[in-house]
């Protein structure tokens, strides 16, 4: 086991190191830097901001400064927000974006699970055909589209809820409903098409005949096997839902990481497009081994480390 | 049973109800404006600070020598009054007794120090070129002189003497600028990040920041130490930095919002019948700009043609709703005539007029008729759904009108800026917004020298009549220069003005005393909220 997580440990590391280098190398080679602007800077002021961006050093030199900077965490300055560093705007967009983020996937999972259960239990009836007609309009419609909906609802006709920002829990209400969407349709879709696919298994036959009752056979026996494909599909899409959804804080306003994601590209803010690009790749690495250590909790015949399933 | 627990249900509904209706919009009767008229600020150190909501931001909290009044023309703000010397060389400014919201006094001196910040080369400032009337100025700032030849001169507490290297007739308006505002230069100096801590973010201006949540809202509150404290009627001045000017629109109906600038374009003709829209004049021109020094728009006459070959009356009322206007000249409306108060461009009329005939003469005359013989031709604009609209309709016009087809190419913003900056286009799309309440802000802009004239459209009599408005003490003259270098560039189609913009916002008509400036910095000073 532990050498298994060393393994993983040190193969991240190189994971990390490759996604750094190729984002650091690919971004440089886009053309316009964070100081291309539409009004012509004179060469003595460009020459100066450069100077103190150290953005006049030989590429390899800024590579490398950065990758000492790294180990010391420090990811450096924003090139676009004045006097903020990176550390500064992950420490304060991040937690915005893991609180809704939390929300949504609650919400996916609390909904979606039940749902697909239930879907798979009442196969081919009414209560599976309404569960699947609602889950198919929740993966094709994009969560802009549904977001624009709720807010044209609850705010604009109704007046019940805010129509934007992140000043309490009545302002989450609609951006963690419109960013469930998609995830909680396709938790309850993959949970029933698993439950269908363990409930026709022998062993769930065999406990039948054994005359178990149909909760326990539901919850000790079908339902964990069942849950494995929804666990692998949880750790990346909690980690893409965690560091925000860029079009979803957009739209509502959120000062959460997401959008950073995108602006700091447009804007060229190399740092900003490097800090985010690593704590998102960290997060990934983390979410993906987290669910792998789940897999043998789930399912005893997984085993870490190599001779899974036997 | 059954009825009891409906109405057990029913009473809960209501007081969720109750409790979620109370969300929208402020509760008490507190003087509070709700604003949004962009993002999260780069910065708030006016000299460092570059943009539209910046320049909001600053002159809420920081007020300058001179301020715009409702007609655009500078006033007496931070300077109580002046005098000129007859040269037109010599400023004296006499501040009025203010203090910054720290209690400190405001000093000539914090101005000294301010604007010779501004132009210290290792500030970086882009805007260190407003100040480079001053004598020394440029010469400081780029490295050639020293702060000490700079012509700027703190004579006592309350004076402050201003040398220029030539009579600037527009130096008072361009004081209104936000990167001339002054800083507490011991606030400054005991903290390099001061722009970045609420604690120290000392301004002059009505208003001081009391909170400010990166991303998410920027709040001002009264400041008690503002001279003209009796005038602001606002207690509380509430930014709410938001980019996607949808969702702004989103808030303002849901009462979340008082001002919300520039609605999405699909929602203008709802917002006018719904009697939810305002305008106000800005100095800012749309245009294309041709490379004037690539085959075939070298020649003046291809330009014209292209120029005159397009219905932009058609083009505003289709693509952008009426809500700008057609232009005609390359001087925008919005700046007043200081000798008679009239609008620039009102005098100055329509320099050109569309021509489909004419410009298939012309095409002809360029050795081009019916569009024969151009080579293939590129139009050029950055990514966004309205200049794509205004490139497709100017495509098909010209193709109708002219018979010459032309290739849309669209780039990513800082792509597209590198091509027009080196060069690498034959017509591209360009906007030009003043930075200041006078003509020159645009006439400058294309001179010869000019480092803006990515078209380098070049002529030699335009850029004298500029130099004589440049350097004349006499607004007459000035005016009348200006009027002749607009003429000029027409005449010439430099650069192919399509249309003059006009700030459009919802503003909630209790909100009263809102001062529109030309340069879209909205002054909410003397702003009253009535019930």
């Amino acid at each position: 086991m532990i050498s298994y997580l060393l393994k993983r440990i040190l193969n991240s590391c190189v994971v990390l190191w490759l996604v750094i280098t190729i984002t650091f190398f690919l971004m440089h080679a886009i053309p316009g830097g964070p100081f291309t602007t539409e009004k012509n800077l004179p060469p003595a002021i460009m020459q100066n901001i450069e100077a103190r961006y150290k953005l006049n050093d030989p590429l390899w030199k800024q590579y490398t400064d950065y990758l000492v900077n790294l180990t010391r965490l420090d990811l450096g300055p924003s090139f676009k927000y004045q006097g903020r560093t990176v550390n500064n705007i992950i420490a304060q967009g991040f937690p915005v974006s893991f609180h809704l983020g939390m929300n949504s996937i609650g919400i996916a999972v609390l909904l979606g699970i039940p749902a697909g259960v239930m879907s798979a239990l009442k196969h081919n009836q009414w209560q599976d055909r309404a569960i699947m007609l609602l889950t198919t309009f929740g993966v094709a419609v994009p969560s802009f589209v549904l977001a624009a909906v709720l807010i044209h609802v609850f705010a604009i006709k109704l007046s019940l809820l805010p129509a934007a920002m992140w000043n309490g829990w009545q302002f989450q209400v609609l951006p963690s409903l419109a960013l469930a969407g998609m995830p909680t349709s396709y938790i309850a879709r993959l949970t029933r098409s698993s439950m269908l696919d363990v409930l026709g298994q022998d062993y769930i036959k065999t406990a039948k005949a054994k005359g178990l009752t149909s909760y326990v056979i539901m919850y000790r026996h079908a339902l964990k096997n069942a849950l494995i494909p929804v666990v692998t599909y949880i750790g990346p899409m909690a980690a893409g839902i965690l560091t925000g959804s860029f079009v979803i804080e957009t739209l509502f306003a959120i000062p959460g990481l997401g959008r950073y994601f995108v602006t700091s590209i447009y804007n060229r803010d190399y740092t900003v497009i490097l800090g985010v690009t690593v704590f998102y790749s960290f997060l990934v690495i983390a979410l993906n081994m987290i669910v792998d250590m789940i897999y043998p909790v789930l399912d005893p015949r997984i085993k870490l480390g190599g001779n899974q399933e036997e | 049973m059954i009825f009891k627990k409906w109405s057990v249900l029913a009473i809960m509904m209501v007081m969720l109800g109750t409790i979620l209706a109370g969300c929208g919009g402020s509760a008490s009767n507190e003087q509070v404006m709700r604003v949004v008229i962009g993002g999260e600020p780069e910065t708030l150190d006016p000299a460092k600070m570059t943009g539209v909501p910046e320049g909001n931001y600053a002159q809420a909290m920081f007020e300058g020598l001179t301020e715009l009044d409702a007609q655009a023309l500078p006033v007496a703000a931070a300077a109580e009054k002046w005098e000129i010397s007859p040269d037109g060389l010599k400023y004296i400014f006499h501040l009025r007794a203010n203090k910054w919201s720290n209690g400190d006094e405001v000093t000539a001196k914090d101005f000294e120090y301010a604007w010779k910040r501004l132009l210290n080369p290792t500030t970086a400032a882009e805007y260190a070129y407003m100040l480079f009337p001053i004598k020394g100025a440029e010469a400081y700032n780029s490295g050639k002189g020293s702060s000490d030849a700079v012509g700027v001169k703190a004579v006592d507490d309350h004076t402050l003497e201003v040398n220029l290297e030539r009579p600037t007739s527009y130096f008072l308006a361009s004081l209104t600028h936000s990167s001339t505002y002054p800083v507490n230069q011991k606030v400054v100096e005991a903290n390099n990040e001061w722009a970045t801590d609420v604690s120290t973010l000392i301004g002059n201006g009505p208003f001081k920041v009391s909170e400010w949540v990166h991303g998410s809202k920027l709040v001002m509150v009264k400041n008690d130490q503002y001279w003209n404290k009796d005038k602001v009627k606002l207690a509380k001045l509430e930014w709410t930095l938001v980019e996607e000017m949808g969702t702004a629109l989103s808030m303002f109906e849901n009462n979340q919002l008082d001002f919300a600038y520039e609605p999405p374009m699909t929602e203008v003709e709802r917002l006018k019948k719904e009697n939810k829209l305002q305008f106000s004049k800005i100095v800012g021109t749309y245009y294309y700009e041709f490379n004037n020094k690539k085959a075939p728009f070298d020649n003046p006459k291809v330009r014209k043609a292209f120029s005159l070959a397009i219905d932009r009356a058609t083009l505003v009322k289709n693509v952008l709703h009426d809500v700008h206007k057609p232009a005609y000249a390359w001087i925008p409306f919005g700046f007043t005539d200081p000798t008679n108060k009239k609008d620039f461009r009102e005098e100055g009329g329509a320099l050109f007029k569309e021509n489909i005939e004419e410009a298939k003469k012309l095409l002809a005359e360029a050795g081009y008729p019916d569009g024969q013989g151009l080579p293939p031709i590129t139009l050029l604009y950055n990514t966004n759904e309205n200049h794509k609209a205004i490139a497709e309709a100017v495509q098909e016009m010209w193709k109708k009108n002219l018979g010459v087809n032309v290739e849309l190419q669209n780039q990513e913003w800082k792509v597209y800026l590198g091509a027009r900056k080196s060069g690498d286009f034959q017509v591209a799309r360009a906007g030009w917004n003043g930075d200041y309440a006078d003509p020159m802000t645009f006439g400058d802009d294309i001179v010869t020298a000019s480092g803006n004239n990515y078209g380098k459209y070049s002529s030699p009599a335009y850029d004298k009549f500029i130099e004589t408005a440049q350097n004349s003490n006499d607004q007459t003259v000035r005016m009348q220069a200006l009027h002749d270098a607009d003429k000029t560039v027409m005449d010439d189609m430099g650069v192919m003005p399509i249309y003059f913009y006009t700030d459009y916002y919802c503003l909630n008509p209790k909100a009263k005393g809102l001062i529109a400036s030309p340069t879209s910095i909205y002054n909410f000073k003397y702003v009253t909220i009535q019930e």
